[in-house]
């Protein structure tokens, strides 16, 4: 038990926090602040997996997040019929040729020799795919995003069940590292970081630029949602007895009856959201229990030994006989399906889809200040860095607030200064982050919870 | 031949002088990012905010000026505010070396725990120039803003289509050739560019000759501040100074040095050029070009553009996934620095 006396502390510290935040703030930001550290949680985890368990720097973070969330949009919006009438035949055609062109390449790099030849036969047929992609596309794609325009003007998704959706959107991701792996894996380790982060940030723009795919820029609304509707749950009966049994020492100090009555639909309306958000929180909790369960267990089986011997030291580990390209490519793409998952599970903790908002520096950069902060290798510190570094990115702009107003008290209100200072005090949290990584890298390189490594 | 002549301008006027320009921009960070590299070891996620942070003096001192009346005569005051902003960049720089690299540096840490060190000097960095002047978008360029209009070179050569130069545009391409030349100069004839050479080639060996580590370092440090400020303020005179879009930058930056053959300062010259050739050429529709090459009767229906120009960084960063996998050296041989 003494060994995890600091874990135990540096996670009742955290919720500490977030009750804090909660009686001084509202119970409903709480919340919100709770779900997206969870969230961050599973990012981090996967991160974790990659880089804290294999050695494996990957700044695509942002790529397969937007490939999760672009899941949830496929598999759980009804499909557009109208659209799939005018449009599907081209869109079907275009990922037949695709398929084609990829089958041809490989076969192309597999039976025939290095040669010039060879080059210009592989250059050629991409070219010339993209041309019969342009032609072939360009009717459909026109086709589907003049249909309802302001609403749809997409293909839309299977309609499918939201939580299905999660499930897909961790194959997605897998299946994308699995391709990336393919090609990139062998790259040493910073020119492997800056190619993930560059084809991470193509793919962002092809999500974001192919409206009849996920209505790109235009974002999509209103997706299904695991919870029930704030809406709903204030009409039901059962919920406003519930909100009235657990306010009702403060509603009998009300006399009369239409304040009474007033007082309790203020109620209700709050309460909903709280209940919506307790139930992503349960959701949520539970996935982030499994996760933490299951890499836990691989961390510490053979495999997991394995992994670090081959971080620790490739070229003994590959001595030993251990066949380190295939173990680097399966942890990368496990790794990058965990990403895949959170991405889909933000996206349907938000109801929307917005390509728009997928920046590296929000997706890549500080989940890995994250997994740094935490503590790499460990799953449990991974965690905490989810929490902290969450924490922090969101009440760093309040505390700052407040922090300035203090120091400035003996400014007259419209001194210059004071008022750009209190402009920018959203900003102060990337000097928050920056200054915490910068610090934990000096002070404490292994992080809050540093690996441990039980001698069997 | 009128024809021709015509088509020839329509694709000088619309991608090889915004491509040279864009190149030369490129060019200058691409060489900061392979001279750190080479010299110091490691991959700088500041790049972008690093240039963001020289031009944000020369921004706020253009300001200064314009209020005090200094200017420049037809040339935009932003050129006369560079050596004070090189000089600020160039403390920051010094600053942040001496108190978070060069602990790292002499502790011999891997280039891996060096990039992510420079992630926390990125936000760092990030939120000094986000509190001191904001995040909006500004445009400080003033003076004469064009050398060549549309219709004047119309009216010159009799064609039906023009050339417009910007001022910032031939501004960019003269001081991008100034400022390379004097340091490939300093790097190949002398001394201190030569033991900088050394020092980058074997460190062991440099040091065992007798060259001082601290200089090197110094002198890499005052050259990648020269190249961040004078790059980061030609983007801007040419487009404009928004934070956000200097950070997005750094990718084609990295892609341009990479492209190049990272480490080598004249690949990483010529790779900015190709990586703006490549997204502009790439992005353009040929509509106006091939109709006056076609007879009227042939005339194209379609824009006949390859890509779509939301995916201008698309292309460079497909060019760099090329150049990684099938040539991990760079398209240029040489050797580095």
């Amino acid at each position: 038990m003494r060994n995890y006396s600091n874990v135990i502390a540096a996670y009742s510290i955290m919720l500490v926090l977030i009750i804090f935040v909660g009686i001084f703030q509202s119970w409903s930001i709480a919340l919100t602040i709770m779900n997206y550290c969870l969230i961050s949680a599973v990012m981090t985890i996967g991160a974790n997996i990659q880089w804290g368990y294999a050695g494996l720097i990957n700044f695509g973070i942002m790529g397969y997040t937007a490939l999760g969330g672009l899941a949830v949009v496929l598999v759980s919006v009804d499909p557009v019929k109208k659209a799939w009438q005018v449009g599907g035949l081209n869109i079907l055609a275009c990922i037949l040729i695709i398929v084609a062109m990829v089958v041809t390449v490989r076969y192309i790099l597999k039976y025939f020799k290095k040669s010039k030849k060879r080059n210009y036969s592989i250059a050629s047929i991409i070219i010339g795919g993209i041309l019969v992609l342009n032609v072939t596309a360009t009717p459909g794609i026109e086709a589907i995003e003049a249909i309802d325009p302001a609403k749809t003007g997409f293909l839309g998704g299977l309609g499918m069940p939201v939580l299905f959706s999660w499930v897909v959107g961790g194959l997605f991701a897998g299946g994308l590292a699995f391709v990336i792996g393919k090609i990139a894996l062998g790259l040493r380790a910073d020119y492997l970081a800056i190619a993930t982060l560059l084809i991470a940030e193509i793919v962002v723009s092809i999500i974001k630029h192919e409206e009849w795919l996920a209505r790109g820029v235009k974002n999509v609304i209103g997706l299904k949602r695991p919870a029930p509707y704030e809406i709903d749950l204030q009409k039901s009966d059962w919920f406003i007895n519930l909100v009235e049994k657990f306010h009702s020492k403060k509603l009998s100090l009300i006399s009369s009856v239409t304040e009474k009555q007033e007082a309790l639909n203020q109620m209700v309306i709050e309460a909903s959201s709280v209940y919506v958000k307790l139930c992503f929180t349960g959701l949520f909790l539970t996935v982030v229990v499994i996760l933490l369960v299951v890499t836990q267990k691989a961390l510490y089986s053979p495999w997991g030994r394995k992994m670090r011997a081959i971080r620790d030291n490739e070229e003994a580990a590959s001595a030993m006989g251990k066949n380190i390209v295939k173990e680097h490519l399966l942890i990368f793409v496990l790794g990058s399906a965990v990403v895949g998952l959170a991405g889909a599970m933000m996206v349907t903790n938000d109801g929307l889809f917005t390509p728009g908002s997928y920046r590296p520096m929000r997706y890549t950069f500080v989940i890995w200040v994250m997994v740094i902060v935490g503590g790499t290798g460990n799953n449990f510190g991974a965690i905490l860095g989810g929490f902290v570094v969450w924490f922090l990115w969101v009440e760093a702009a309040p505390i700052a607030l407040f922090l300035i107003n203090l120091f400035t008290s003996h400014m007259p209100e419209t001194h210059a200064l004071r008022v750009h200072l209190i402009e920018s005090a959203s900003y102060f949290r990337f000097l928050v982050i920056g200054i915490g990584l910068l610090m934990i890298m000096r002070y404490r390189p292994k992080g809050i919870i540093p690996e441990k490594i039980i001698k069997q | 031949m009128m024809e021709i002549l015509n088509a020839l301008t329509v694709l000088i006027n619309f991608t090889v002088i915004p491509a040279l320009a864009y190149g030369s921009q490129l060019a200058l960070g691409a060489i900061f990012v392979t001279l750190i590299y080479a010299v110091l070891r490691f991959a700088n996620f500041a790049t972008g905010d690093m240039m963001s942070f020289g031009t944000m003096f020369a921004v706020l001192l253009t300001y200064y000026f314009q209020t005090i009346g200094i200017n420049f005569g037809f040339l935009p005051t932003a050129l006369l505010t560079i050596p004070f902003a090189i000089v600020a960049m160039i403390i920051y720089m010094l600053l942040i070396d001496k108190f978070i690299f060069s602990y790292y540096r002499i502790k011999k840490s891997p280039p891996v725990q060096f990039a992510m060190v420079s992630v926390g000097v990125m936000f760092v960095t990030q939120a000094i120039i986000r509190i001191v002047i904001g995040p909006s978008d500004r445009r400080f360029i003033d003076g004469e803003k064009f050398i060549l209009k549309a219709n004047e070179f119309k009216e010159i050569t009799g064609l039906n289509e023009g050339i417009t130069l910007k001022s910032s545009q031939a501004i960019t391409v003269i001081v991008t050739i100034i400022i390379v030349s004097i340091m490939f100069w300093f790097l190949n004839k002398t001394k201190t560019g030569k033991s900088m050479r050394a020092y980058s080639d074997n460190e062991d060996l440099a040091l065992l000759s007798g060259i001082d580590p601290k200089k090197v370092v110094m002198i890499t440090w005052i050259i990648a501040g020269i190249l961040a400020t004078v790059g980061g303020v030609l983007y801007g005179l040419d487009k404009s100074y928004r934070p956000f879009v200097y950070f997005n930058n750094m990718l084609p930056i990295f892609a341009a040095a990479i492209v190049g053959g990272i480490g080598n300062p004249f690949g990483a010259f010529l790779g900015g050029y190709v990586i703006a050739f490549a997204e502009i050429f790439l992005t353009y529709a040929y509509k106006r070009f091939i109709s006056y090459l076609l007879p009227e009767s042939l005339e194209p229906n379609s824009l006949l553009q390859l890509l779509s120009t939301d995916y201008k960084f698309a292309i460079s960063f497909s060019i760099l996934v090329i150049v990684l996998l099938a040539r991990p050296s760079g398209i240029f041989k040489g050797k580095t620095l």
